[in-house]
């Protein structure tokens, strides 16, 4: 048994070598922020819709939905930028629900990210050039969570505040149904 | 054996020896910031200095206990026989009271006690004093930790007297500061050695700090509890001044921030305005009114930025709003790149806000 | 009455022991062979070779991380580690240190040693101590796995709430942590109830609880702060756990729990932790310095007193780590005068050792050296436990390197450096073989030297403003040139260990064969071959005094009528050891290992969803229930051996 030890431990070494680990990355590409560039996307009720000709790529870093650092910091980006102003806890007021299955520019985070940045009709503000990029990615994770479409093990529990809404990782899964149209009544 | 081993071991040190160097390559250029005193021993207060006579005779007591043993031990060493590897063992004690060494260990156990008694007193005596400072005419400000930064409320007697600033606490000589001390996110630890111990700064509890600086100076201080990624850079300083220029200070304090006169401040103040900066940081005087970082109203009346990381000068200041992450990896302010026009007006205004 | 159908009457062992005895004694208790059985163990004695082995693995795990902290902090602004990574290795070298190794190595050496020094074959509940070192073991494995995978805790070993809480440590981080908490406190208190059974209902008979040795006497009062300590960080670390996974509030103040809570709990807690770690420390020196002052010790019953008054004590200190929060200040003075207090019996323990070397004829070995070293490392670390008792002062240099220099001298010095001296001083007992005394005498100097290099330059720091649990600091603060030297130091210390193990390892292979006594001590332990037999004594001895060895009329005489082909243990009264009964012992099975597995999977399934714990307890509930299980076998075996009055 004594000579086998060495043996074993190298074999377990290198398995957790090869195992995922979890990513938390402080220094983030900084872009320009281009304070009057347009980003322009197919603005169409029912879901998402890919760039037009023209408009800024940006790199695309939806699955950060997977890290729950991202989405806590997500979630603290949440808190301070006021989006819970009109969104609440995900409850909506002024602004729509975001804990529903009802995504009128789409849920994926591609769609979600665009809205940020754009603006949407009827009151979103456009966050671009004002959020830099890696920050709206870990706000679009957090958002996805309050729905219950992130992971129960990466979805934020409590917060330290006052219980406003049950903790994202208890949300049931509110999965929008592929090709509904955006309902009326908004 | 000894040659081979002294090998091994002349490797392992020069290995050691070599990824110690490599860190020094790691070593990043971070412009030093000249400190304030910041030494426990070096007291420019009442609080601090209580704290140092009872160091002393605290030190003094537990230092001829402590050489007392080791004489005890060298005199047992010297006193003692030697015995051979089998010699059988000395059983004349069995059954027999040992006088001697009783009477030795019952005198030192008695001394103990007493020195311990005094001890005890002489550090209630002393936390009674602490608390019995006068708090006569003093100056109130109320400190709220965040991760990793300190924001500052001075009050006043009208609503419209109170100003927020961060990170650099200006006081008069002579006067009792009472600090309240919350905290938003995490347990932090104001602690300015050279003025007065520490306290936490707990969510959900409000503390009291109170101390008086007797000499004029730049103090520093430290976040002391264990807070997060930037723990290590979340300093302050505590600047006493004589009571005319500190009422000076909080005049100018008072204002809001002053209208850029020159062109590049002017542009600088778009490049603000029109940036992520707004998001978090607010300028009194402007539409920047976000309370999540530090105040910045009267930002090139600091001497440091970034919690005390990098001194307040134009380059540190462009190469900090660049990218924070390079100095303070993980903190919350994101990088900002921009054209090197734009960054130099945004330099140039907020230089300009004194 | 014998039941009808048996074979034949069972062997008894007879005095003096025969050959067939012997035979038949070994045969009975020895652990199965090959892998199977070897995962079956439940020996103690291999039971506690792996526990000793393994605590000492962790704790080179250990000092590898605070090797890198030390590179980390020789130079100032350094960027070899940054702060997310060692956060991590902070907390990963305190929670080591303090739960995966100090407490269990002590643990582990009682498991050895004590049934050998009480006299008995086994300790009290064999299978459970084997369930008892697996769970350790995988709950340590787990939290260095979770560290592998960048996901080790990162909010020191202490940590803290809300830093520690769901909201400021995302992830799986500190949930890992927590669970290890639920692990290694189960393992502990398994050990304990093993050790205060054994120690009170397994004593040879003649031994008096006033004739136990002192090591004995400081095994059983850590054991019982165990039971009373433990229970207070296991509640913590759940309650922390449901707030992180189930949205609890217990350390929310927004919704009326409280962040103090959490450090009252731990702390209560906390503080018998360290004593946990001294008192077997002190119980080391207790049976070193006896044999090599070749005389018995000094004031037996005051040493014990002072043991029991630690322990009451120790569970008073526990604000002493608050003194900077808003508690009240006349209630943190009691805690001034308390955590003074504590010194009084600890100074009646090294008063009673220097009378003892004193009045002694002194034999210069190896573990005897270790002993001085405890006299000058833990006084000076007990002289700033003085000075941080007093809340003036604790005021300025709580949280600063002040305290790192002071938990380092105190735990290094009161238990490191005896626990190195027991090892030297019992490794030809548990081998057979002598370590090398040359090779023994560097690893120590190397040690003193290179301890006190290391942490005598931080007291300094913390005077002068260096706090905690920093990365890195500026070159601008004056700390550089003490922190390089400190470095240095660690260096040194790290070579220190390379010789012990360059010891141990050339000793097992080439090291001087030991008799049963090599030192000429006094305890019983000594009595039997080295290595020991697996049954460790083929008659039980009848003891007569306090080192029944040295004194004439030590050992009056042995015990005979014990079975030789079953395991048979006398058990005897709490207090003066009279022959009480005799008990039939369990047989080596597999199920204390797939109990342990089963486990596991629960502990570590509950990190991620509560239902793990419903569905989890099933394999639970199926391994313990085959693990009661009777055998007709060992039951028809047990019938055998009653006797009618």
């Amino acid at each position: 048994m004594i000579s086998r030890a060495p043996v074993v431990a190298t074999l377990l070494a290198c398995a957790l070598a090869g195992c995922y680990r979890e990513k938390r990355e402080f220094e983030s590409p900084p872009e320009t922020p281009a304070r009057d560039a347009a980003r322009l996307s197919a603005v169409l009720p029912g879901g998402s819709a890919p760039l037009k000709p023209g408009a800024q790529p940006t790199p695309d870093r939806s699955r950060l939905d997977e890290n729950a650092f991202a989405v806590n910091q997500g979630k603290r980006l949440y808190r301070w930028y006021n989006c819970s102003g009109c969104h609440s806890n995900g409850g909506g007021g002024m602004g729509v629900p975001l804990m529903d299955a009802e995504w009128r520019y789409g849920h994926e985070p591609r769609a979600i990210y665009a809205s940020i940045v754009e603006g949407r009709p009827n009151g979103m503000p456009a966050f671009g050039g004002r959020i830099p990029d890696e920050q709206v990615w870990q706000i679009v994770a957090y958002v996805r969570s309050l729905s219950g479409q992130v992971q129960k093990d990466v979805a934020p529990s409590r917060s330290d505040t006052i219980s406003g809404a049950p903790p994202e990782n208890t949300r049931p899964e509110a999965k929008p149904a592929p090709g509904k149209a955006a309902s009326s009544g908004r | 054996m000894g040659a081979e081993l002294r090998r091994r071991a002349f490797a392992l040190v020069a290995a050691a020896v070599a990824a110690a160097s490599a860190g020094a390559a790691f070593a990043q250029g971070r412009t030093p910031v000249v400190p304030g005193a910041h030494d426990a021993l070096a007291v420019a207060g009442p609080q601090a200095a209580q704290i140092g006579e009872l160091w002393n005779l605290t030190v003094f007591i537990c230092t001829a206990v402590f050489c007392a043993i080791l004489l005890g031990v060298v005199f047992a060493l010297w006193r003692s026989g030697r015995a051979r590897d089998d010699e059988p063992a000395d059983l004349s004690s069995i059954g027999r009271h040992e006088r001697g060494p009783y009477l030795s260990v019952l005198w030192s156990v008695g001394v103990s006690i007493v020195l311990l008694l005094v001890l005890v007193v002489a550090s209630v005596v002393t936390d009674r004093a602490l608390a019995r400072m006068s708090l006569e005419n003093a100056v109130n400000i109320d400190v709220t930790g965040h991760q990793w930064w300190w924001e500052l409320r001075y009050g006043g007697d009208k609503p419209s007297d109170s100003f927020t600033t961060a990170n650099e606490l200006h006081i008069p000589v002579g006067r009792p500061v009472i600090l309240k001390l919350r905290a938003d996110d995490v347990i932090h630890s104001f602690w300015v050695p050279s003025l007065a111990g520490k306290k936490d700064l707990i969510p959900g509890r409000t503390a009291t700090l109170h101390f008086r600086a007797d000499q004029a100076g730049r103090y520093r201080g430290q976040c002391a509890e264990f807070c997060g990624f930037q723990h290590a850079f979340m300093a302050f300083e505590v600047i006493a001044e004589p009571p005319d220029r500190y009422d000076a200070w909080v005049a100018a304090q008072r204002q809001p921030a002053a209208e850029p006169t020159d062109a590049g401040a002017r542009r600088g103040q778009e490049v603000f305005l029109g940036s992520a900066c707004i998001m978090c940081h607010a300028i009194e005087g402007t539409t920047a009114g976000a309370r999540k970082a530090p105040d910045l109203t009267h930002l090139a009346s600091r001497t440091t930025i970034a919690a005390g990381t990098l001194p307040n000068r134009s380059a540190e200041l462009a190469r900090w709003i660049a990218n924070p992450q390079e100095f303070k990896p993980g903190t919350n302010m994101p990088a900002t790149a921009l054209p090197a026009d734009d960054m130099r007006a945004l330099v140039a205004y907020l230089e300009s806000l004194k | 009455m014998t039941v009808s159908g048996t074979a034949s009457p069972p062997r008894l062992n007879s005095v003096p022991p025969s050959a067939e005895d012997a035979a038949a004694l070994e045969r009975t208790w020895r652990d199965p062979p090959g892998l199977l059985g070897w995962l079956a163990a439940i020996n103690h004695k291999e039971i506690g070779k792996r526990f000793i082995v393994t605590a000492f693995g962790f704790f080179v795990a250990g000092g590898l991380l605070a090797a890198a902290m030390r590179l980390q902090l020789a130079q100032p602004d350094n960027r070899l580690i940054g702060p997310d990574l060692y956060n991590q290795i902070f907390t990963m070298h305190g929670t080591t240190m303090m739960f995966l190794f100090a407490v269990p190595v002590m643990q582990a050496m009682s498991i050895y040693l004590v049934p050998l020094m009480i006299g008995s074959r086994s300790v009290a509940f064999p299978r459970m101590n084997a369930y008892g070192y697996w769970i350790y073991l995988f709950g340590g494995l787990m939290l260095f796995v979770a560290f592998a995978l960048n996901i080790g805790p990162d909010a020191g070993w202490f940590s803290y709430v809300p830093l520690a809480g769901p909201d400021y440590s995302p992830g799986k981080r500190v949930d890992f942590w927590a669970q290890m908490i639920t692990f290694t406190e189960l393992s502990a208190l398994i050990e304990a109830v093993i050790l205060i059974t054994g120690v009170l209902k397994l004593r040879a008979p003649g031994m008096t609880l006033n004739r136990i040795p002192l090591f004995v006497w400081g095994m059983l009062v850590t054991a019982f702060m165990v039971m009373f300590a433990m229970p207070a960080v296991m509640l913590a670390s759940t309650a922390l756990i449901t707030d992180r996974l189930v949205a609890t509030h217990f350390y929310n103040p927004a919704e009326g729990g409280d962040a103090i809570l959490w450090q009252h709990l731990f702390w209560f807690f906390g503080h018998p932790e360290v004593y946990l770690i001294f008192i077997p420390g002190l119980g080391f020196m207790s049976a070193i310095i006896p044999t090599f002052a070749r005389r018995p010790i000094f004031g037996y019953s005051a040493m014990v007193l002072s043991l029991i008054a630690t322990a009451f004590l120790a569970f008073g200190l526990w604000v002493h780590h608050m003194f900077a929060t808003n508690l009240p200040e006349l209630g943190k003075s009691f805690f001034t005068a308390v955590s003074m207090m504590i010194a009084i019996p600890s100074a009646v323990q090294i008063f009673c050792w220097l009378a003892t070397l004193w009045t002694g004829k002194l034999v210069f070995k190896t573990p005897l050296l270790f002993t001085f070293a405890f006299f000058f490392v833990l006084v000076l670390g007990g002289m700033t436990g003085i000075i941080l008792a007093s809340v003036p002062l604790d005021l300025q240099v709580h949280d600063t390197y002040f305290v790192v220099a002071h938990l380092h001298y105190v735990l290094i010095g009161g238990a490191v450096f005896p626990l190195f001296g027991a090892f030297y001083y019992w490794f030809p007992k548990i081998t057979g073989r002598m370590l090398s005394e040359r090779l023994g005498r560097w690893n120590f100097w190397l040690f003193l030297i290179g301890f006190n290099v290391t942490f005598f330059p931080m007291h300094m720091l913390g005077l002068q403003g260096m706090p905690r649990r920093v990365y890195t600091y500026g070159a601008e603060m004056g700390w550089s040139n003490l922190n390089a030297l400190a470095s240095l130091g660690a260096l040194t210390i790290a070579i220190s260990m390379l010789l012990f193990v360059i010891n141990v390892w050339r000793s097992l292979r080439h090291g001087a064969v030991a008799g049963p006594n090599p030192w000429n001590a006094g305890t019983l332990e000594w009595s039997t071959p080295s290595p020991p037999p697996a049954c460790n004594f083929e008659a039980i001895p009848v003891v007569g005094g306090r080192d029944p060895l040295w004194e004439p009329g030590g050992v009056r005489g042995h015990v005979a009528g014990l079975a030789v082909d079953s395991r048979e243990l006398l058990m005897t009264t709490v207090l003066d050891a009279e022959p009480e009964t005799r008990e039939s012992f369990p047989e080596p099975t597999i199920w204390p290992f797939v109990g342990a597995v089963a486990t596991t999977v629960f502990f570590i399934g509950s990190i991620f969803t509560p239902w793990a714990i419903v569905w989890g307890s099933v394999p639970v509930a199926i391994a313990l229930t085959a693990w009661f299980w009777p055998k007709r076998r060992e039951n028809t075996a047990h019938l055998a051996l009653e006797r009618a009055p």
